[in-house]
């Protein structure tokens, strides 16, 4: 901190010595502190005289000089008297003369030019009237050197130069364009001034050719409110618009260039730029936005400093004096007048986030932060001493209030095994699943039987799970899924037998296969791995799927309370039992020796799962399992499997349970989980399943994306090129486009076409059409209806969109209008 | 949509070939056949006021845009409380054209039929705008942050900042839009269209409106006795425009007086039965029919200040808070305002200004930069339409009355109603828009 204010003092010093060997101003090092004084009515400018130490505050109710002392403002005059002012002292700007200390001049928003001389002896310091504009002066503007030429801009488009010592104005310029936003005498070129325009046109002319501008171009798309010139470079000229931009140009080329831009967030009011900083420059805003800006251009995207003491929009902003860097006044709507030092400004890029982070096509990350945070140790060099404490930079670069903040950054990038991320899994589960259109118990069956093709035992073993809790016994005997009947244990176990024999075939085909799934397996599912490694010496792994899962399902709770038998299958059979009530304890247990020998009969582990079957389904005859009494498990297990990253389960699983399981859970959870199943469905481009999940989703938040971005683009069918977004006729050739051949109507749905003729329209006219004739409704003579009725296999259920021959559109779901297209199809 | 109807008859087959006859050369008439083509194939109608309109085919190439953006297309309301929200504004003013014309539009999106039973059957959120609404149409002068804190404020029924822009530049553009209809007798002419059950009149012919109203020379002779009104160039302080404005206040009334007695014999011949119905019909949506506009420079209290356009203008304040919170809108806005002050129409620019700014004035709002001694050179005996037009656009209150420039063209009629539309529409816009950025302050 003590290093930090010799520094300033120092540098006081040395901008003293600079000051006073560039001008012999008698300003030389102005001291001040941020201030602000209260004003009686809004701010519509401000103007500074030249040796810095008055500054003038004009706005609608208000004309009055206040002197810089050092801690305050101190009103020294009034210039506004009279029992009821004129319009005439209504004043949309304000200019202190640059090399006469005595002489002002306003913009009225009635169209009055008005100059005041303090030196008057009067109270009404009033001098000069001009009324030659015909609406409101936006701008008055002295020459920077000549004492008696003054510059006006006004909302009339015209521009006039007034010599003071006249009555009237020498020329007047012509801007054949809007309105006069601002106008600025070039600081350096003693002809030339700038002139912006409301249309978003600047202008470039020479004070002695009134009859047409040397130079026009588009700076802004609307209004252009203020440009500023650069005090030191002359060819650069800033300019601010409605559009929010802050532009640079380069004048000195043949066409304007812009060199810089800002994008600000809101409109852009004034722009000054920073005296003594060639890159540096102020705006303000005229709505919305109530602070004052200080940008590097170098830097457009964050402020360099920023000064938000204003309560209200910000409406006249000048530096203190030329060559005064640290010292900024601004007028506001707030009816207070501020000075700003420079050591007081928020600095906006202290408080950025310095981190960034993203991921790469192929699952790379990269991470980029600040040094000093990623490493700890000495060993890695901060970039150019970007300490600031560091002493030995005092010496380099004595201006360190002046420097963005320096922040090197170090960037890390992190590659990712691309085998490991692979995600076949999920496109394969996402395409095989059958979410709906079958019964409840075929759906979890299919899904099972997906999910262990794709040696996923734990999600295979869940969808058994769920068929078996939610399934009401007389459906589960009926889908024949496990031929199974309690009534015929006979002919059950004979089956079992052969079963069991195809499986130890499987078996023996794929004992290393399956490890090594299992092994990959082993990073997604973290939870399961314990257990997985237990059956691997089981070596049965398709059938240990079930017993598996029901471990995991079942909370353990209940399991100490029963001393296990040391025989594994025993463990098992009671595991399985125990979610269903105690009483059925008995009964099973009664069951079980039976079983059990049976199994003891086979020399491998196959039996397990009629076995599996058996002890389940006899508590599900029980009338006092309901289904609703599996839904807190159920409502777990869906979280854990969502928690895990397995959306996709938690999804499918709450879309095949619909609604048996939809009120238990949170509705906010359940749109979460869509929303992220949908948004990697269509990462992975599986646009029909995200689109069918949408469909079948019981959110309304979800069902309704369906809703959006529903613009189909078409072009004409005349001329081929693309049609306006409004209505339906082509801009081009003026023809309606895809007129229904029957009724002559635009087509705006669904539009049949024979693809023989090429004629067509609506589907339900054409229909209807094709009843009575065979022919082609345009009267082309083709018959349209042979050709439909001979190409009969109009759908091909195998493939995923129909082909069709009457249909030149396709809908997303194609199945919705099978029906009615098939009946089109074969009208005979 | 899909137009699939068993039983459709096919009106407009004829219609559609003989448009693509008539695509000739006359480039200004093709672009008004274009613009009601479109208009039709996309919603099925083509109203009386965009019909009015064609004379003056770029701006109503704007306006279209604007109505279509603000009714149809992306923004923060929902369909249908939009055509309820234009309900509401059309209301005020007894407008049944525009009433029926988007009650239907209103059941078309989907929206409630119990809502159009009356206001209080809609949702309190929209009944919450029903003050607003009111003060915008008849006093905008007393648009205030409170009203904008008062729907603001949070709560079940709140609304959003970008709601609530939306919501109002619907009121503006709708209350504006009864100026027009009322201005141009739009109302009268259109019963068979508002009766129409799903608001498509098939037995709509625009092409013969589009011809008949091309055949209006774009040059014009302006009137004589105009051009030799001279300018007073002196810009004369307060006073002398306060002398004039008690005059004229006073003439006024006077008139009004004379006409209402001597109009309200034709008016009960015209409106019998269609009038019995619809003031029932629009003041259904109207919570405080006696709320209506007042004499701005007669208000009792001087609490509320003159607006000053140099103080708070569209060009530089309200175009930026528009489009920030309803984004485009400004743009298109802006468009209208630009091509209704660009149609060749009306050529002495000081008419054109005179209007606009008498608009502007009986609404509260005053130029700095404007010596309103011109209205009365400029404006004389139509002063009244003007006023009537922009401040009580309502066949139930006021007669019809027309502009006494007996030798205006029927265009150039049309532009001084789209006139006083645009200045109203931005005058509703300017104090809305004005309150809104003062409670951002706050």
């Amino acid at each position: 901190m003590q290093c930090f204010l010799t520094e300033r003092s120092t540098m006081e010093k040395m901008s003293r010595v600079t000051t006073a060997l560039s001008s012999n101003s008698s300003s030389s090092g102005i001291n001040g502190v941020t201030m602000f004084c209260h004003l009686d009515a809004p701010a519509n400018a401000i103007s500074v005289c030249r040796d810095a130490t008055q500054v003038v505050v004009a706005g609608r109710n208000i004309f009055k000089i206040y002197s810089l002392e050092e801690e305050q403002f101190v009103e020294k005059l009034n210039l506004r008297v009279g029992r009821k002012p004129s319009l005439n002292f209504s004043c949309a700007d304000v200019m202190w003369h640059q090399m006469e200390e005595n002489l002002l001049a306003t913009a009225a928003t009635n169209g009055a030019v008005v100059t005041w001389n303090l030196s008057k002896p009067s109270r009404n310091k009033q001098d000069q009237l001009f009324t030659e504009h015909k609406r409101t002066v936006n701008k008055v503007c002295f020459h920077p050197t000549e004492v008696y030429m003054l510059l006006s801009g006004s909302q009339d488009g015209f521009m006039k130069c007034f010599d003071l010592r006249k009555k009237e104005s020498v020329s007047t310029f012509s801007g054949q364009s809007e309105s006069v936003r601002d106008v600025q005498f070039s600081m350096k070129d003693y002809f030339t001034f700038a002139a912006s325009f409301e249309n978003g046109n600047v202008q470039l002319w020479d004070i002695r050719r009134p009859d047409r501008y040397e130079r026009m171009f588009t700076a802004h798309t609307g209004p252009v409110f203020c440009c500023d010139w650069h005090p030191d470079d002359r060819g650069w000229l800033a300019t601010g618009g409605r559009d929010k931009m802050v532009k640079v140009w380069d004048m000195t080329t043949n066409r304007a260039k812009e060199i810089y831009c800002v994008q600000t967030i809101a409109s852009v009011a004034r722009v000054k730029w920073r005296p003594e900083k060639k890159f540096h420059l102020a705006t303000c805003s005229m709505m919305v936005d109530h602070n004052i800006y200080v940008w590097d251009i170098r830097r457009p995207f964050i402020p360099f400093a920023t000064f938000e003491e204003h309560k209200d929009v910000t409406t006249g902003i000048v530096w203190r004096h030329l060559r005064e860097p640290d010292i900024l006044l601004s007028g506001s709507k707030d009816s207070t007048l501020y000075q700003h030092m420079f050591k007081d400004a928020t600095r906006p890029v202290d408080r950025a986030n310095p981190e960034g982070l993203s991921f790469g096509l192929f699952g790379d990350l990269a991470f980029a932060a600040k040094e000093s945070l990623i490493s700890g140790d000495s060993s890695r060099k901060p970039y150019g001493g970007g300490d600031r404490r560091n002493p030995i930079f005092f010496f380099k670069k004595p201006d360190l209030t002046e420097q963005f903040a320096h922040v090197s950054s170090a960037l890390s990038v992190f590659e990712t095994d691309l085998e490991s991320n692979r995600m076949d899994w999920f496109v394969k589960t996402a395409q095989l699943y059958l979410l709906s259109g079958k019964p409840f118990a075929d759906l979890c069956d299919h899904n099972a039987k997906v999910a262990q093709d794709l040696k996923r035992p734990q999600v295979s073993t869940t969808w058994t799970m769920l068929r078996i809790m939610f399934s009401d016994p007389a459906n589960l005997t009926m889908s024949g899924c496990s031929s199974f009947s309690m009534k015929d244990l006979a002919a059950e176990r004979a089956l079992e037998r052969s079963k069991c024999e195809n499986r130890l075939d499987n078996i023996h085909l794929d004992p290393t296969n399956s490890h090594i799934t299992n092994v990959n397996e082993e990073n997604e599912e973290t939870e399961g791995s314990e257990g997985q490694a237990e059956y691997m010496f089981g070596d049965a792994e398709l059938d240990d799927d079930d017993l598996y899962s029901m471990e995991h399902d079942n909370t353990t709770v209940e399991q100490e309370e029963y001393t296990l038998p040391s025989e594994g299958f025993q463990l098992r059979h009671v595991i399985v039992d125990h979610p269903s009530a105690p009483e059925h304890l008995q009964q099973d247990r009664a069951d079980s020796p039976h079983v059990s020998g049976n199994e003891a009969e086979v020399t491998c582990l196959t039996p397990i799962e009629s076995f599996s079957l058996i002890s389940i389904c006899q508590p599900l005859y029980s009338p006092q399992l309901t289904a609703s009494f599996f839904c807190p498990i159920v409502t777990e297990m869906l979280t854990f499997y969502a928690e895990q990253g397995d959306v996709q389960m938690a999804v499918s699983v709450l879309i095949v349970l619909g609604e048996r399981i939809r009120k238990e859970i949170d509705e906010l959870t359940q749109e979460h989980w869509y929303m992220s199943y949908i948004d990697l469905l269509q990462r992975f481009e599986l646009w029909n399943v995200s689109n069918e999940v949408i469909k079948l989703s019981t959110c309304s938040a979800i069902t309704s994306l369906n809703q959006t971005s529903t613009t189909l683009h078409i072009n004409c069918s005349n001329c081929k090129r693309p049609m306006n977004n409004r209505g339906w006729i082509c801009d081009r050739c003026h023809q309606c486009a895809s007129v229904c051949a029957v009724c002559h109507h635009v087509v705006k749905g669904l539009f049949v076409w024979c693809q023989g003729c090429s004629h067509g329209g609506h589907l339900e006219h054409i229909m209807n059409w094709l009843k009575g004739s065979a022919h082609c409704p345009a009267g082309c003579g083709h018959l349209c209806d042979c050709l439909v009725v001979r190409e009969s296999p109009v759908f091909r259920p195998d493939l995923d969109r129909p082909i069709l021959t009457w249909l030149g559109l396709e809908l997303p779901r194609p199945d919705q209008f099978l029906a009615r297209t098939g009946t089109t199809a074969c009208p005979s | 949509m899909i137009i699939c109807t068993n039983t459709m008859d096919y009106p407009l087959r004829a219609q559609c070939q003989r448009v693509q006859k008539q695509m000739v050369v006359n480039g200004e008439k093709e672009r008004v056949s274009l613009l009601f083509m479109k208009a039709l194939v996309s919603r099925g109608s083509v109203d009386t006021v965009a019909q009015q309109m064609a004379v003056h085919p770029h701006y109503l190439e704007s306006f279209l845009r604007t109505q279509h953006y603000i009714l149809h297309m992306d923004g923060p309301l929902p369909l249908p409380h939009r055509h309820y929200i234009a309900i509401m504004a059309a209301a005020q003013h007894h407008c049944n054209y525009l009433v029926h014309l988007h009650s239907a539009q209103f059941l078309r999106v989907g929206g409630d039929p119990l809502w159009l039973q009356d206001l209080q059957a809609a949702p309190a959120r929209l009944r919450l705008l029903d003050q607003i609404n009111k003060v915008l149409a008849h006093k905008p002068w007393l648009t205030s942050c409170a009203h904008i804190q008062a729907l603001l404020k949070s709560g079940e029924q709140c609304w959003s900042l970008a709601e609530l822009v939306q919501a109002v530049v619907i009121l503006a553009h709708c209350h504006s839009l009864c100026c027009f209809v009322f201005g141009s007798d739009a109302d009268s002419n259109c019963s068979s269209f508002s009766k129409s059950p799903n608001g498509t009149s098939p037995k709509f012919c625009f092409i013969d409106s589009a011809n008949g109203n091309t055949n209006v020379p774009p040059s014009l002779s302006s009137s004589p006795d105009l051009i030799t009104h001279r300018r007073s160039l002196d810009s004369s302080s307060g006073m002398t425009c306060l002398k004039e404005r008690i005059q004229k206040s006073q003439e006024e009334c006077e008139k009004r007086e004379v006409r209402l007695k001597t109009q309200v014999l034709q008016q009960a011949d015209l409106e019998e039965e269609e009038e019995v119905i619809c003031s029932t019909d629009s003041s259904r949506f109207i919570t405080d029919p006696d709320f209506c506009y007042k004499e701005f420079a007669q208000r009792d209290d001087d609490h509320f200040e003159v607006f000053r356009v140099q103080d708070y203008s569209w060009e530089d304040h309200g175009f930026s808070l528009v489009n920030r919170l309803y984004s485009d809108i400004g743009h298109l806005l802006d468009d209208r305002f630009r091509s209704v002050a660009t149609i060749p129409s009306l050529n002495t620019h000081d008419l054109r200004r005179a209007i606009w700014n008498y608009t502007h004035c009986v609404l509260g709002i005053r130029y700095d930069d404007y010596d309103y001694g011109e209205v009365n050179h400029l404006l004389a005996r139509d002063k009244f339409y003007i006023k009537a037009v922009a401040c009580f656009p309502d066949t139930t209150k006021t007669p019809g009355c027309r502009l006494s420039w007996t030798s205006l063209k029927p265009s150039e009629q049309i532009h001084v109603n789209l006139l006083i539309m645009e200045a109203r529409l931005q005058a509703e816009l300017l104090y809305s828009l004005r309150a809104i950025t003062q409670y951002m302050i706050l």
